[in-house]
């Protein structure tokens, strides 16, 4: 693994290349999220590429969660659980993804919000058999400027596409990233995630073209507080 | 039904327990007393608390449950990660790190440099992205 790495070590007391630190627990946290409609593959693909854990968050109960959940006894209750899920892919010097699965119904827009804010991007996993179910994602992250790709993921028995057409049904932008995946595969999986960072990176270079930064790729700083 | 039927208990409020099969019987908010947001400004879902070492004051007062996040936190760990290992919503973390992080048991790690947040730092993004090619 260490043969892979661009950059030139870290300074310190520990050679780097002897040392895999990833059990040092997260310095620095990338969120990344995955939307799309219900059963379109999130799950498969969070959990292809990375170690799936339980993750519970709760919701105000509304009309439409009342009308589900057994509310005997529990009259004080005025959230419900909803399970995400919730994947994390451990890289070196401290630096880990997060992957979130959120269930894309506007009634979870809420944690969209949450999501979304200082997220890396989204991927956006689309069914061609149910493209409409991917508008509203694509409209919210279009609107909050968050870096995302449409993913199609690919099932067995959907009729295939090029991207170009994918790209005009949905209309979206030529800047865009839509790539073909299957969710199943780690390898396919992974690559929507290059893809994905590919384009963020793009745009975050952009916009520090007026002042590069000067320090050299190093480990990432941080300082704490409390 | 009557109240001394095996597996169907009622509480002093004439409320059902439930059997250990469907989970636990404390209510998530219970405990957090109650309390379903923390004060100040709300915890990012992937914000890193770590423990300061300083000690707790009075460590009776602390819970059970601030007790063993504050123990995990010994180590770095992500609000989501300390929810999913706990077992409990991100909400009641939230409640129980943000004591932990008045009392100044607990501190938030923060980027260093607040001009560029770590996910659009292309020297950060570069890394990722070989890293992840590499995988």
């Amino acid at each position: 693994m260490s043969s892979v790495r661009s950059e030139p070590p870290e300074p310190g007391p520990l050679a780097p290349d002897d040392v895999d630190d990833r059990d040092d627990g997260p310095r620095v946290a990338l969120k990344i999220l995955v939307a799309g409609g219900f059963g379109v593959g999130k799950t498969t693909l969070v959990g292809a590429v990375s170690e799936i854990r339980p993750l519970q968050t709760e919701e105000a109960l509304t009309n439409v969660g009342a009308a589900v959940d057994d509310l005997e006894g529990v009259a004080a209750k005025r959230t419900t659980t909803v399970a995400m899920d919730f994947g994390r892919i451990t890289l070196r010097d401290g630096v880990a993804i997060y992957l979130f699965g959120t269930p894309g119904q506007e009634r979870f827009w809420f944690m969209w919000n949450e999501l979304s804010r200082g997220a890396l991007g989204a991927v956006v996993l689309a069914d061609t058999r149910r493209l409409p179910a991917s508008f509203a994602a694509i409209d919210y992250f279009e609107q909050r400027g968050t870096p995302f790709v449409v993913a199609v993921n690919c099932f067995e028995h959907a009729d295939r596409y090029e991207a170009a057409e994918i790209r005009g049904a949905l209309d979206i932008g030529p800047h865009v990233p839509v790539l073909m995946c299957d969710a199943r595969r780690a390898g396919s999986a992974k690559q929507v995630l290059v893809v994905l960072v590919e384009h963020a990176l793009r745009l975050a270079a952009a916009r520090s073209v007026p002042s590069p930064p000067p320090r050299p790729a190093t480990a990432p700083a941080f300082t704490q507080d409390g | 039904m009557d109240p001394s039927v095996p597996g169907a208990p009622r509480g002093p409020g004439g409320e059902r327990w439930l059997d250990e099969a469907a989970g636990p019987v404390v209510r998530p908010y219970a405990v957090t007393r109650g309390r379903t947001r923390p004060r100040g400004e709300p915890l990012d879902i992937v914000a890193i608390l770590v423990a300061t070492g300083r000690p707790a004051p009075e460590p009776g007062r602390l819970t059970r449950e601030q007790r063993r996040l504050l123990a995990l936190c010994r180590r770095p760990h992500a609000v989501a990660d300390i929810a999913s290992e706990l077992r409990l919503p991100l909400g009641v973390i939230r409640v129980l790190a943000g004591d932990l992080i008045d009392s100044g048991l607990v501190g938030i790690q923060r980027w260093s440099t607040p001009s560029v947040q770590p996910h659009n730092d292309p020297n950060l993004l570069r890394r990722v992205l070989d890293e992840l090619r590499a995988l």
